[in-house]
């Protein structure tokens, strides 16, 4: 047996540095064009954008857990970001301006959520669950918009304010808001590097989520290797021959129930602590729909997946937005114009204010053609490019019922 | 006492609302199987149904009138709808007028078209797909028929009226002997909840009373021994999807004078709707019609003050509160039949 480095072995340590990799090196890979150039806008070198997609990474990596692994479909992970966020900020506005204990707290209050609400949904399976995690999350964000309007300041959001106590922070000095810091460096101060013709920005922030989002994927790697992650496997498949097997398959779903809501709150806490605000908006249904749709996008079940989807969908997200019809034409000028007009009408639907329509197709297509995510698609290139004219692949079964679980897939290879 | 009637009379609308689309969904989980997150753009489609018409009505062209002038002076430009330039300004008055209640004739073909769309051209491929693919399928769908009518009609609520004769407010108390105006109804509301009542009773008669109808049933019963009875079911089951879509569409359609239509209002109805059907017992029609009153009902009771002053916010909450003890208590929802939906 080969030595194995952190408790992985080398197919996982591989894994793991590919993502050290994109992460660290994010301000960069980000940056492909040079600033001037015509593909300038491809860029999504903002601190704001890579400061989302690690943040979304880590809390699709934890909807994963509980998707991917044991089956059970959550339409209500957003409560606990929502949570998270909240915590988070309360312990901005009580205690200290360190995010640490902030984002310590953001977990344990989520923790305890997760257990309260898995505890009951998880009684329940299937589309019922859904609707059960659903409606806890509907629940949570009534409440934080009507009765519980003291802790959560209802729809203006919690925010910090000059006179918020910060005990350990001791006297406020100045009149502007104090910033989020980690032992005294700011989160939003970053450092500008310039070179090759282009400025790299360096971001505390950026680094600190990306930092706690390489610490949550291994976390992850170790849980998909783990016997833990073996029985939440043995969940998905069959539970019934579980039972029989004489295990109980209730405490291991309900762990990681909590284990996801977890990350969720993490993700929460880093969110708030990137920028000290809370509202009831991060809890809509709408948002656990997202994180679905970006561990669908990635590949349920896969390590890579949820990552992959956090990126595509929120990279996406920004340049979609930023398209508007000026710059369509600038693409599109070579067409004649009749057909010109066409073309940016088409293309005007789906970007700027579009950019829903594109998420909701992009969606239709993936569930539809590829159930397995990206990660199965760029398997199945692969596959295609090596098998050469060969056609059909094994994993072209036309049967659902004995399509291949992808989280085995990558286990086995 | 007569708090209490109102309380309940209020809790009908919504709840008529709620039965409706709880209906559709479950007319499409009992026959198809499949989970229907888009049944709620359906009801926002319907509702934009009424507004299209209203708009259609409307369309007018100007005419310059030399006999009288506005306040600068000028000759004064006259709006004339066509209809009533064609049909004359009585008839064409009250076509635009009541054109909420004529869009439930425009809407019909059109919710039928979008249905059998929506079945033949996406939903027949997630037959054999886990739920949790139709879930997600049909919930990027629902995103994409919002987006469109957002794109169409703006993001701005749509007001629609109602006909005038229906303006008013029916004094329900005076009927009953109490004192006058103590209990009193918009008359629309009362309307909605008769037409709830008659797409119910008649969506019920038609599979209780026609052969079509039976053949369902025994299709929802055993799908595959219909199948081998030399009956093409699947056709059938396609044209029961295209029903479910036509009565969410008249419910929406119906339900545009009480709420201005806005392009997530399907999303806002979809998740109560769901709820409404799992309380009622996935698969069980009558289930998802009382569960759908139910609710409605005691959502009304839940925004009375004094119930709000004992336990303040539960107005907001209390749907998913009995969704949660229901599921609990009863797993497989108040009237749920065996064997649906269990693992």
């Amino acid at each position: 047996m080969k030595k194995n480095i952190l408790g992985l072995n080398p197919k996982d340590t591989k894994f793991l540095l590919i993502v050290v990799f994109l992460t660290l090196f994010t301000p960069i890979l980000l940056q492909p064009f040079a600033a001037g150039s015509e593909l300038a806008q491809f860029n999504g070198g903002y601190p704001d954008l890579m400061q989302k997609i690690a943040i979304f990474g880590i809390f699709a990596v934890g909807f994963n857990i509980l998707f991917g692994l044991t089956g059970y479909l959550s339409f209500g992970h957003a409560a606990f970001l929502g949570i998270g966020s909240y915590a988070a900020v309360w312990m901005f506005k009580l205690l200290t301006m360190n995010v640490i204990p902030g984002i310590l707290l953001a977990m344990v209050v989520s923790g305890l959520f997760a257990a309260a609400i898995g505890y009951v949904s998880l009684r329940r399976s299937g589309i019922y669950f859904s609707i059960l995690t659903l409606a806890f999350a509907q629940m949570c964000y009534k409440m934080a918009y009507s009765v519980l309007t003291p802790l959560t300041n209802g729809e203006t959001g919690l925010q910090l304010t000059l006179n918020d106590p910060r005990i350990l922070d001791g006297a406020q000095q100045g009149s502007s808001l104090p910033v989020t810091n980690i032992f005294g460096l700011a989160m939003n101060s970053s450092y500008k590097v310039e070179a090759l013709g282009r400025v790299f920005t360096f971001n505390v922030g950026f680094y600190f989520c990306a930092v706690i989002a390489i610490l949550a994927f291994y976390v992850a790697i170790r849980l998909f290797r783990s016997p833990f992650g073996m029985m939440l496997r043995a969940v998905k498949s069959n539970q019934q021959r579980m039972t029989y097997t004489g295990l109980d398959p209730k405490p291991y779903t309900l762990a990681a129930f909590v284990i996801s809501g977890m990350y969720a709150g993490l993700a929460g806490g880093l969110l708030a602590a990137m920028d000290p605000l809370a509202g009831a908006d991060r809890m809509l249904w709408t948002a656990s729909g997202e994180v679905v749709i970006m561990t669908i996008l990635g590949g349920a079940g896969t390590l890579m997946g949820p990552v992959l989807g956090a990126g595509v969908i929120k990279y996406l997200e920004n340049i979609f937005s930023k398209i508007n019809e000026g710059v369509l034409h600038d693409w599109f000028s070579f067409l004649p114009d009749g057909v010109e007009d066409v073309v940016i009408w088409v293309f005007a639907r789906f970007t700027g204010e579009g950019w829903h329509l594109t998420l909701g197709v992009t969606f239709m297509l993936v569930v539809t053609f590829l159930p397995g995510g990206l990660i199965e698609g760029l398997k199945r290139l692969a596959s295609r490019i090596r098998n050469g004219s060969q056609k059909r692949d094994k994993y072209d079964d036309p049967d659902p019922e004995h399509r291949p679980d992808p989280g085995k897939r990558v286990a086995g290879e | 006492m007569e708090t209490i009637l109102l309380q309940l009379l209020n809790g009908l609308d919504k709840g008529s609302a709620y039965a409706l689309i709880a209906l559709g969904l479950t007319l499409i989980f009992g026959t198809l199987g499949v989970v229907n997150f888009a049944h709620g753009a359906l009801f926002m489609i319907g509702a934009f149904c009424a507004v299209t018409l209203s708009r259609l009505l409307n369309l007018s062209f100007e005419t310059v009138d030399p006999t009288r002038t506005d306040f600068l002076g000028n000759p004064l430009k006259v709006k004339t709808p066509y209809v009533e330039a064609w049909f004359g300004p009585d008839f064409g008055h009250a076509l635009i007028d009541w054109s909420v209640p004529l869009a439930i004739l425009f809407s019909i073909p059109i919710m039928i078209a979008v249905g059998f769309i929506m079945e033949r051209g996406l939903i027949k491929h997630f037959y054999k797909r886990p739920h949790a693919d139709q879930i997600l399928v049909t919930f990027g769908l629902a995103i994409v028929l919002q987006e469109v009518i957002k794109y169409v009609y703006g993001a701005n609520p749509i007001s629609t009226p109602a006909p005038d004769a229906f303006k008013g407010s029916f004094d329900f108390g005076a009927l009953l002997g109490f004192d006058p105006n103590l209990i009193i109804y918009p008359y629309w509301r009362l309307i909605y909840f008769g037409f709830a009542a008659v797409v119910i009773g008649a969506v019920f008669s038609f599979l209780q009373f026609t052969t079509f109808g039976m053949v369902v049933r025994a299709g929802m019963a055993d799908r595959e021994t219909v199948g081998l009875l030399g009956i093409n079911i699947d056709r059938r089951f396609t044209l029961m999807f295209g029903l479910a879509a036509a009565v969410a569409g008249m419910a929406g359609v119906m339900y545009a004078p009480i709420l201005s239509p806005n392009y997530h209002m399907g999303m806002d109805f979809l998740v109560l709707s769901f709820v409404v059907v799992v309380v009622g017992g996935m698969g069980s029609l009558p289930g998802a019609v009382a569960a759908g009153f139910l609710l409605g009902i005691l959502e009304s009771f839940a925004s009375m003050n004094w119930i709000k002053d004992i336990i303040p916010g539960i107005d907001q909450i209390i749907i998913y509160v009995v969704a949660i003890v229901i599921l609990l208590t009863r797993p497989r929802g108040l009237m749920g039949r065996k064997g649906v939906m269990e693992e």
